[in-house]
């Protein structure tokens, strides 16, 4: 049996067929056909953002907290340039997201029609594949195979821009297309797997380094497994972070430039790097030619094109990181590596982790326990970028794949609020607590009356120094104390911004009992904002200052 | 430096690649946008369909950088590209257009 649909009417079809039950965009003009469609959807629930940035990282929210594509929305022209950021954000942190931008209607491509900006040509080198489509039929190919791209081999943003007329084009359909999803990779070389074995084996002082390809190929399991077998100590890379629990023996926490300094001295005397899932990121690395300067390297990862990047590897891998780490368990020997874990006690115990401010609610690192101290491994914690992001990273107590949502690779200031709205529309079960800055949080404050609007049940931290903190810090540092518009000198009363958006809030510093306060702002149901202001010369400490090596660490 | 010194220096310092891609509009900006953002000139492009016009075939001249293998590797991977090969720089497809190019 046939039926009629339209362009748009098929492109809402298909996204149910997906299985997308949430999208988040905004509408306008040249994508209303779609809008048309979307509000008779029963299966879909539409989240109406206040910025189109904010819907394309709602989108990355839902994504990064569940692992499947998710679906963002934006009409043409300034919907479509807004969106950029958070695609861009998707390509570096590899997000399997789809978004769907409405264009001018085909007849008036070129001729600077109203709203009309070459979505394609801007949207090409930040996005892993895009489509211009040009008829109602090519949907049918188009849409599936957007969803095929974004989850296949190493996941990543896919742009389909499809004109007014083409959405409005009706079709006869009389069969449906298959739900795109990711394509099988070929299994790993056995013999380099044997090879890479041997070498582990061989190794008197191994590291393994996971990046956010373990997260991405659901190998955080199989990740401890081998490290656990092979007596691996390892370290993770921001985007890694939980993939093995931080309190585990053999975790040696973040690496790089904002790594515990035991942490980049350890990869500083290992013999072998195993890097899986990781691309030698320069902020994980350092100064590339000191790091692991003693070492070989194995590398795996999906995607050919990482090998040999940054660090030749002595074994490169192309796989699937799981399926290789699953190749790789029965061939290791099982050892204890007793003489090098004690070498890395000894580091530690001469470079221990120093923080400021111990227990006190009111200082950044005794804020972050008290509010790990309120919430178990269920809750997902979301940051946006700055010093409180760093400084979540090395002191909270991350424990699972998929607890932690961060903007790594393009550092976006304004990532955390929409994200986490999006990974608590998909999660509604957990509680979500976003980190945040008075710096990032303005970069998307508008997005607080979506999280009212949906009830959202998302906790915002705000640490407030009246600082672009990072900024602050690298001026103090390295440019002579010459600090020049890093410090805020009007500053929002927040608490009354998001009381006036709708949500709840609630002061620490002018709380009689801060932890009593924070515990039941959490508990709450609902979306809240929790204020906080902290010290503006406090550091993000140790750091490896740009272009130094990892060993050349200063702070405490 | 006479002329066959020159053809010489540029010999050892250019690579031919022979890249087969599907025919749409779009896919040449895809590939040699990943030139350009490397700031990598291109200095010699042709394209023509090949067979039943559903594929084409770019050859493009560019210089022999240190990173023209990771290039190659990302090229590879775009979805409209199937299949690289990679040429030396005395490959005849350039050979016969001076003609075409006299200032």
């Amino acid at each position: 049996m046939t039926e009629t649909l339209t362009g748009a009417q098929l492109t809402v079809r298909l996204l149910e067929r997906q299985g997308i039950t949430t999208v988040a965009g905004i509408p306008g003009g040249a994508i209303l056909p779609i809008y048309d469609a979307l509000g008779q959807s029963t299966a879909i629930h539409h989240v109406l953002a206040r910025h189109e940035q904010g819907a394309g990282f709602m989108a990355q929210g839902m994504a990064r907290a569940t692992g499947k594509p998710a679906v963002c929305l934006a009409s043409s022209g300034p919907g479509a340039t807004n969106l950029l950021t958070a695609i861009a954000d998707a390509k570096l942190d590899s997000i399997p997201l789809v978004a769907i931008t409405g264009q001018v209607p085909q007849a008036m491509i070129g001729t600077d029609a109203f709203q009309e900006v070459d979505t394609y040509g801007l949207s090409i080198p930040i996005t892993k594949h895009n489509f211009l489509v040009s008829s109602a039929e090519e949907l049918l190919d188009v849409i599936p195979a957007a969803f095929r791209i974004a989850a296949s081999g190493r996941p990543g943003p896919v742009l389909v821009d499809i004109p007014k007329d083409v959405q409005t084009q009706a079709i006869e359909i009389a069969e449906w297309p298959d739900p795109g999803c990711a394509l099988p990779v070929a299994p790993a070389n056995a013999a380099a797997i044997t090879e890479a074995a041997a070498m582990i084996n061989g190794a008197a002082r191994p590291l393994l380094y996971l990046g956010g390809g373990v997260v991405h190929s659901g190998a955080a399991a199989a990740a401890v497994a081998l490290a656990e077998k092979a007596g691996l100590p390892t370290v993770m890379t921001l985007m890694a972070l939980g993939a093995m629990p931080v309190d585990h023996p053999l975790s040696l926490g973040m690496l790089g430039m904002h790594g515990a300094r035991a942490t980049n001295l350890a990869l500083d005397e290992c013999d072998l790097l195993i890097a899986v899932g990781a691309r030698f990121d320069d902020r994980a690395t350092g100064k590339v030619a000191q790091f692991c300067r003693h070492a070989k390297i194995i590398h795996i990862d999906i995607d050919h094109a990482e090998l040999d990047k940054i660090k030749t590897a002595h074994i490169g891998i192309t796989a699937d990181v799981g399926e290789a780490l699953g190749q790789l368990l029965p061939q290791v020997a099982a050892s204890p590596r007793t003489a090098w874990r004690e070498r890395i006690g000894e580091l530690q115990r001469q470079f221990p982790v120093v923080v400021d401010g111990g227990d006190d609610p009111l200082s950044h690192f005794g804020l972050i326990r008290t509010v790990a101290a309120c919430l178990d491994d269920d809750a997902i914690i979301a940051t946006d970028v700055g010093q409180h992001q760093m400084w979540v990273a090395q002191y909270y107590p991350l424990r699972r794949a998929r607890q932690w949502l961060t903007s790594g690779g393009l550092g976006t200031m304004g990532f955390g609020v929409p994200a986490a709205i999006g990974a608590a529309l998909a999660e509604p079960g957990r509680t979500v607590v976003c980190f945040t800055g008075d710096g990032s949080i303005l970069m998307n404050i508008q997005e607080l009356v979506t999280a009212a609007e949906e009830n959202a049940n998302v906790k915002i931290v705000l640490m407030n120094n009246a600082a672009l903190g990072l900024v602050h810090q690298q001026q103090t540092l390295f440019y002579g104390e010459r600090l020049f518009a890093s410090q805020f000198k009007a500053m929002p009363d927040f608490v009354a911004v998001a009381r006036g958006f709708g949500i709840q809030a609630v002061d620490l510093d002018r709380a009689t009992n801060p932890c009593a306060a924070l515990l039941d702002a959490i508990a709450r149901p609902g979306p809240c904002l929790i204020h906080v202001s902290i010290d503006a010369g406090q550091k993000v400490y140790p750091m490896v200052p740009p272009g130094a090596a990892n060993h050349e660490m200063i702070g405490h | 430096m006479n002329a066959s010194n020159r053809h010489e220096q540029q010999a050892l310092s250019r690579a031919i690649l022979e890249i087969d891609v599907n025919n749409h509009p779009g896919v040449m900006s895809h590939v040699v946008g990943l030139f350009s953002r490397r700031a990598c000139n291109v200095e010699g492009i042709l394209c023509l369909p090949v067979g039943d016009g559903r594929q084409s075939r770019i050859w493009l001249l560019v210089n022999d950088d240190l990173r023209l293998p990771q290039m190659i590797r990302q090229v590879e991977k775009l979805e409209d590209v199937t299949a690289v090969r990679r040429h030396p720089p005395e490959h005849a497809v350039f050979g016969n257009l001076e003609a075409f190019f006299r200032a």
